[in-house]
């Protein structure tokens, strides 16, 4: 399979203090890769380098095929992001959201035609379409800053905590928009501090201080450390 | 004992509680739980005489939080979300400081809070704005219990917060509980009620379904099933168009679905093989308490 | 390209639709220009001015009478000795007292000449200046007229007295008025950020919950800042008086009572707003722009508020900064005591008693 991402020994230091320390891991094309750590943890940090927002000490990391030190406006170009403190602008509608989003990663007016009315369909919201966003509620925001985040299909797609603070019902909805993105072939890199979501993810991997403790499928990882749940996991080796 | 009774409150137009009714008994540990945007908040600040309600009552052992404000401000130790300590002063200070406020000593009522403030004391000068989440949970649940409360209220007070010290917190409320403290406690985080005594399940302003952890997952009514495949997607599509599935849920490594009369699991399996899952996994499973608030709502 | 426009039109439009930002792009602009034009005028009109006539004849009652008609000035008061014209200056009833001696007529066909005597409040040393030439030019164009009549030969001296400010100097307007544009200022803005930084960190609401009482909240949150604001005005006074040679010549007691008196005010002021702001950055907006060029304009701190229109001098009387600039100037220019600023002190001890108990009374026990 291919490596969509591939990270050797990466390590961010700010001053003295090592925020990623010596990291090693790769996610393959079409996996939903999980991202899992205490805050704290250094798993922001990583993100932002993985985007392309951030050089990194030492280390090579390899993100659609270029270099992050290298290429990092190339890295922002081919990839999707969405994280909890920001998804839309709360002032625009829908419509001119998706258009904005769908003109600053260069889709032609055509392309920014179609995904728009293809996007308010999945989501039933043609009606709502020329609402503001703040008048939407958070579950709501949080489905449509992903629809924007793909809108230009890119190969990867990185969530930061997307479902933080939203209902039950609305974060399973979210987590089947997210299963349909990797079935049209968008490999998804999330974070979360929800351990039950782990469980949705092919691979996930644990920070603690700054280094990875724990890398692998969580049923794999649940039989190697001889617990029932994720949560058990990272109490445990939180705990170490 | 404390009795909510039919507590209605509207914000904007909106109405943030519809009708909540409760009870709690002395010395419990009662769990609040529901999603954000419930209704949580608004129900404390009812309870602990910071808002008043547009109808409905509430008693906190015969006092009444909007004519006895006083007296229920006396014996009521809140934690709200996001902890609330002053960012600038150190855990020293901010504790003394609210031990004044409430009119005792931090040497008072030490013996309560020692186990609590003993993993945060080698810390004692050091502002709270720079501790981690854990450090604050437990810096504001001593402030909150410096003048040995009562009722003790927390608002989501395991939010934010990492796996280790949600679960550290919940050992020091039980240990708590023993001192003949009442406790609330507000939640979002399903897998938390079943660390209560009892519990009422929130959503949308109104109380889903309230009792025991058992007694709730008793009440599930229905025969619930994991399924589990190598493909959940697929899996997830194919449930769906089962014409027998009542509900299905994604639950990470499996689904759990509930089905409309008295179909069996082998109805379930011979379905996917048809559609061409190999293998498929169909168990019944116990209902947690996350599946009876999905049920409640759908 | 394409994409620059589209983030152009995304600014455009966050623009637009926030009406704040609106505001401020087109009220601000057209309040100011029409405050600033209003109030920044050189021009003086309606002066009151008071006489001493000690001759009482033809001639000075001409005098008075073409000074009476020139526009420029009011006739408040007719003076029958010295210790009035004092009084008068020192309460501020008049900003210009012409004293013509004896005998005008007669004197006036001497060779030696008639004199009159010109007194100004040059408390506000540029108004002095104004009204000084304007009387001279009343009183030159008499004399021009006296000449034109046979058997005058000479013309009326006049003596120029500028009071309480020989030497003109600008810092007696512009340290009153920066003490009371900087005590407000800091006063307010540090005690409205006060609570609206606790609304937002949400603490308050433990507070609230505390058997603590309003009125302890409040008051406690005012205390430390009473003295930080005494040490500013201390400062500001020191360095008038040994940088600017400010006199003091009224008692020093008053002057620190004006001072508490203006500061407790301030801190009220301060408190009430942050009851009512949500945010800090609105508290700190309501402090600069509410308090900040109010304060500059229409406190009589740079321009004299008797030429203002009067839509905009009544709006005077309602802030607070123009009664302490007045006391002040009282007790350090003029040296007045307690007699000639109780009104002054009265109306300030009113808004101190109003912001505090507003601010106690809006201080809610509950959230709504």
């Amino acid at each position: 399979m291919d490596k969509i991402i591939e990270v050797n020994n990466l390590v961010k230091k700010f001053g003295s203090f090592v925020a990623n320390d010596n990291l090693t891991f790769h996610v393959e094309k079409g996996e939903i890769f999980g991202f899992l750590g205490a805050n704290g943890a250094g798993k922001t940090t990583a993100m932002k380098i993985l985007c392309g927002l951030s050089k990194p000490t030492s280390g090579r990391v390899m993100v659609a095929g270029n270099d992050v030190a290298l290429n990092p406006e190339k890295v922002k170009s081919s990839i999707g992001y969405m994280s909890q403190k920001f998804s839309l602008y709360d002032d625009l509608s829908v419509v001119e959201n998706l258009r904005l989003f769908g003109t600053i990663y260069r889709l032609s007016r055509r392309q920014i035609q179609d995904r728009t009315r293809q996007t308010l369909s999945r989501l039933n919201l043609y009606a709502e379409r020329n609402r503001l966003i703040n008048t939407f509620s958070l579950g709501w925001k949080q489905k449509l800053a992903f629809s924007s985040a793909i809108l230009h299909r890119p190969r990867l797609v990185f969530l930061d905590e997307p479902t933080s603070g939203v209902d039950p019902v609305t974060r399973r909805q979210f987590w089947e928009m997210i299963y349909e993105a990797v079935a049209d072939g968008i490999t998804v890199f999330v974070t979360t501090h929800y351990m039950d979501e782990a469980e949705y993810c092919n691979r996930v991997t644990m920070m603690v201080d700054g280094k990875i403790e724990a890398l692998d499928s969580p049923s794999a990882l649940k039989q190697q450390y001889g617990v029932e749940t994720m949560n058990d996991l990272f109490v445990k080796l939180a705990r170490k | 004992m404390i009795e909510i009774s039919d507590v209605y409150k509207k914000f904007k137009g909106v109405e943030a509680l519809s009708g909540v009714s409760f009870r709690v008994n002395q010395g419990e540990l009662f769990g609040v739980i529901g999603p954000d945007g419930a209704g949580k908040t608004t129900l404390f600040r009812i309870i602990i005489s910071l808002m008043l309600s547009d109808s409905g009552s509430v008693s906190l052992w015969g006092l009444d939080p909007d004519k006895d404000y006083k007296k229920v401000r006396q014996i009521i130790g809140y934690m709200p979300g996001h902890f609330s300590l002053y960012e600038d002063l150190s855990i020293e200070e901010n504790l003394r400081f609210f031990a004044t406020v409430f009119g005792t000593t931090i040497e008072q009522n030490y013996y309560l809070i020692e186990d609590i403030y003993k993993q945060i004391e080698p810390f004692k000068k050091r502002p709270a704005g720079k501790l981690s989440g854990g450090m604050k949970q437990k810096l504001a649940l001593s402030c909150a219990l410096i003048h040995r409360p009562r009722l003790l209220v927390l608002d989501e007070p395991t939010t934010g917060v990492d796996a280790v010290s949600r679960q550290e917190f919940w050992e020091m409320l039980k240990k708590l509980q023993k001192e003949g403290i009442t406790i609330i406690v507000s939640t979002p985080y399903m897998d938390e009620a079943s660390l209560c005594d009892r519990v009422a399940l929130i959503d949308n302003g109104r109380v889903i379904v309230s009792g025991t952890p058992q007694q709730i997952t008793k009440g599930f009514g229905k025969s619930l099933f994991g399924v589990k495949n190598d493909d959940m997607y697929k899996l997830l599509q194919l449930c769906r168009l089962f014409p027998n599935t009542d509900t299905v849920y994604p639950f990470g490594e499996w689904l759990h679905v509930t089905f409309k009369n008295d179909a069996k699991e082998a109805d379930l399996q011979d379905f996917l093989k048809q559609k061409g899952i190999e293998n498929p996994l169909v168990v019944p499973i116990e209902p947690s308490i996350e599946d009876c608030f999905l049920g409640a709502k759908s | 390209m394409k994409t620059f426009i589209a983030f152009v039109y995304k600014e455009t439009l966050h623009i637009l639709r926030d009406y704040r930002t609106i505001m401020v792009l087109f009220l601000m602009p057209v309040a100011q220009i029409l405050i600033f034009g209003f109030v920044v005028t050189t021009e003086v009109k309606n002066a009151s001015i008071g006489i001493w006539d000690q001759s009482k004849d033809n001639a000075s009652l001409q005098l008075i009478q073409k000074i009476e008609s020139s526009g420029y000035f009011n006739v408040e008061n007719y003076f029958i000795n010295k210790q009035q014209i004092d009084a008068a200056f020192k309460s501020r009833e008049i900003a210009l007292a012409l004293v013509i001696e004896s005998d005008m007529g007669a004197k006036i066909m001497q060779p030696g000449g008639a004199s009159v005597q010109l007194l100004a409040d040059a408390s506000d040393a540029n108004t002095a200046q104004i009204l000084v030439n304007y009387c001279s030019a009343v009183i030159s164009d008499f004399e021009f007229q006296q000449r034109l009549l046979p058997n005058n030969k000479s013309i009326p001296q006049v003596e120029v007295r500028m009071l309480y400010n020989p030497y003109l100097k600008g810092v007696y307007m512009t340290i009153p008025g920066t003490m009371a544009m900087v005590l407000i200022l800091i006063s307010a803005m540090m005690t409205s950020l006060s609570i609206t930084r606790e609304k937002e960190k949400g603490s308050l609401e433990v507070l609230l919950i505390s058997p603590l009482q309003p009125h302890q909240i409040i008051l406690g949150k005012v205390a430390p800042y009473v003295v930080l604001s005494m040490i500013n005005a201390v400062s500001i006074v020191v360095m008038g008086i040994f940088v600017f040679d400010m006199p003091v010549v009224g008692s020093w007691f008053w002057l620190f009572f004006i001072n508490l008196l203006y500061i407790l005010l301030s801190l009220g002021l301060g408190i009430f707003i942050s009851t009512l702001a949500n945010s800090q950055m609105v508290a700190m907006f309501a402090s600069m722009f509410g308090l900040l060029l109010p304060t500059i304009l229409l406190s009589g701190f740079i321009f004299p508020i008797e030429n203002m229109p009067v839509p905009l001098q009544v709006l005077s009387h309602l802030l607070p900064p123009r009664y302490y600039v007045e006391a002040v100037k009282i007790v350090m220019i003029r040296g007045g005591g307690f007699l000639y600023m109780w009104q002054e002190m009265l109306v300030m001890t009113v808004f101190l008693v109003l912001f505090l108990g507003l601010s106690i009374k809006k201080f809610e026990i509950r959230m709504k």
